[in-house]
């Protein structure tokens, strides 16, 4: 029995990729039964495998392991051919009949795939709308905001409130209810109300915060809806007609 | 054309995707589906007869305005449009053997044509054209894949009963194509498997 070189131990600069690509070792077979002009049910193995094994020498090497899968199977097949068998032996199967049955059915789906290649293709001639519906305006972008900026903000809010003497300590704890109290009674007179309207003018800096958590509280409570329409603007206060209705 | 008919036509005209015949409904609650698609013929037989260079074609899962084909080289020379990539011979394989025999595992898609397909099954499923549509029983569950809408489109099919039939096919084997018609029904696996361990 002939031994043949198998492409794994030809050296790696000896790539070639000038084979017609096969799209797999059945296809490769059924091309060789084709140009050998033999019967698909009657294969000569011995010489087949022959062939298979001269074609798949140049193969690329990630390529290889399906092909060499199926050189092996031939190589067996033709092996067993050889055994002595009894001809009144009703049992005996032919070996390639497994090989037979895969090959018709690859054959059956390259008959498909005919088909399906005709039907891309007049598919493909033919160009539908492109206009695809735009999804929707983008997400602002994250607030970036320069150190510069964000201590001229602070500096903003502080400069409403008198100037605190540095030396005097105030232990004076956060009205919250006292301001929640005063932002409703606001609310009640108008329906939007503006930041500059609960926190009068040289307000104590505990004021300041008292209205600024009563606001965030009553916020929560769905009393009142806040609202700043750029960084730094007046924050925007208003009646939440759904919490009051609720 | 009728008042319908123009309604149908202008939201053909305005979708880039084909349009389902009952969404084409809901765009007049007073029109009956027999309506809709006499209007559709009504559309078709408009476009038709008056030589223009769209046509409408029944695909995928619904209607769609396509170009004639005698203009696609003209447009595609002048950049208007691209035509979508050819698949190569592997990827049309491995599709063949989905549409049959979905749902399917890969080792069965292997066992089919002979080599490994885990690349192009990947490539598949990113184009749209396949789809994970389960896992089987046996084991290690492996993912079955079936084939989409996309994939109907992809080759003007309106369902999958229009790829040729078994008994159509030269080499008539075993049922390569188990009758499509009956989608609905789970299909046992491993017939192959079974088979091809010898």
């Amino acid at each position: 029995m002939t031994v043949a070189v198998l492409p794994h131990e030809r050296g790696p600069s000896s790539f070639d990729v000038e084979l017609p690509a096969y799209n797999g070792p059945l296809d490769l077979l059924l091309t060789l039964i084709r140009d050998e002009k033999v019967d698909i049910y009657d294969i000569p193995v011995a010489r087949i495998a022959q062939q298979f094994l001269a074609r798949i020498r140049h193969l690329p090497l990630d390529e290889a392991a399906d092909y060499l899968e199926m050189a092996a199977r031939l190589l067996r097949i033709k092996a067993q051919m050889l055994l002595p068998r009894n001809d009144q032996d009703d049992l005996w199967e032919d070996p390639r009949a497994e090989l037979v049955r895969r090959l018709l059915e690859y054959q059956q789906v390259r008959e498909v795939v005919d088909h399906l290649d005709t039907m891309a293709e007049s598919r493909r001639g033919r160009f539908a709308r492109a206009y695809l519906p735009e999804s929707g305006p983008p997400p602002a972008p994250p607030l970036a905001l320069s150190l510069v900026e964000l201590m001229s903000a602070v500096d903003r809010v502080l400069r409403v409130t008198r100037q605190p003497t540095l030396h005097e300590v105030v232990p004076r704890s956060l009205d919250v209810p006292g301001a929640i109290e005063t932002v409703r009674g606001a609310l009640l007179l108008r329906a939007r109300l503006r930041w500059r309207d609960v926190v009068v003018p040289g307000a104590e800096p505990w004021q300041v915060l008292s209205v600024l958590l009563a606001l965030l509280e009553l916020a929560k409570l769905g009393e009142l809806k806040l609202a700043q329409p750029q960084p730094f603007a007046d924050v925007e206060i208003s009646r939440d007609a759904a919490g009051e209705a609720a | 054309m009728t008042p319908l008919a123009k309604l149908l036509e202008a939201a053909l005209f305005a979708s880039a995707r084909p349009i389902p015949t009952d969404e084409l409904s809901t765009l007049d609650s007073e029109a009956s589906p027999e309506a809709v698609r006499a209007a559709l013929e009504e559309i078709k037989a408009t476009l038709d007869d008056g030589g223009h260079g769209v046509e409408l074609v029944e695909l995928g899962d619904g209607w769609q305005l396509l170009t004639r084909p005698e203009y696609t080289e003209a447009i595609e020379r002048a950049q208007l449009a691209l035509r979508p990539q050819r698949l190569s011979g592997a990827s049309l394989e491995t599709l063949a053997i989905i549409a049959y025999r979905q749902p399917i595992g890969r080792a069965e898609i292997e066992e089919i044509r002979g080599v490994a397909v885990g690349s192009v099954l990947k490539a598949l499923v990113e184009r749209g054209l396949i789809d994970i549509v389960g896992r089987a029983e046996g084991l290690g569950r492996p993912l079955l894949y079936g084939t989409t809408s996309l994939f109907l489109e992809h080759f003007a099919l309106r369902h999958l009963g229009e790829l040729p039939r078994a008994d159509e096919l030269a080499v008539a084997l075993r049922p390569l194509i188990r009758v499509v018609e009956d989608e609905a029904e789970e299909l046992p696996l491993g017939d192959a498997a079974t088979a091809a361990a010898d």
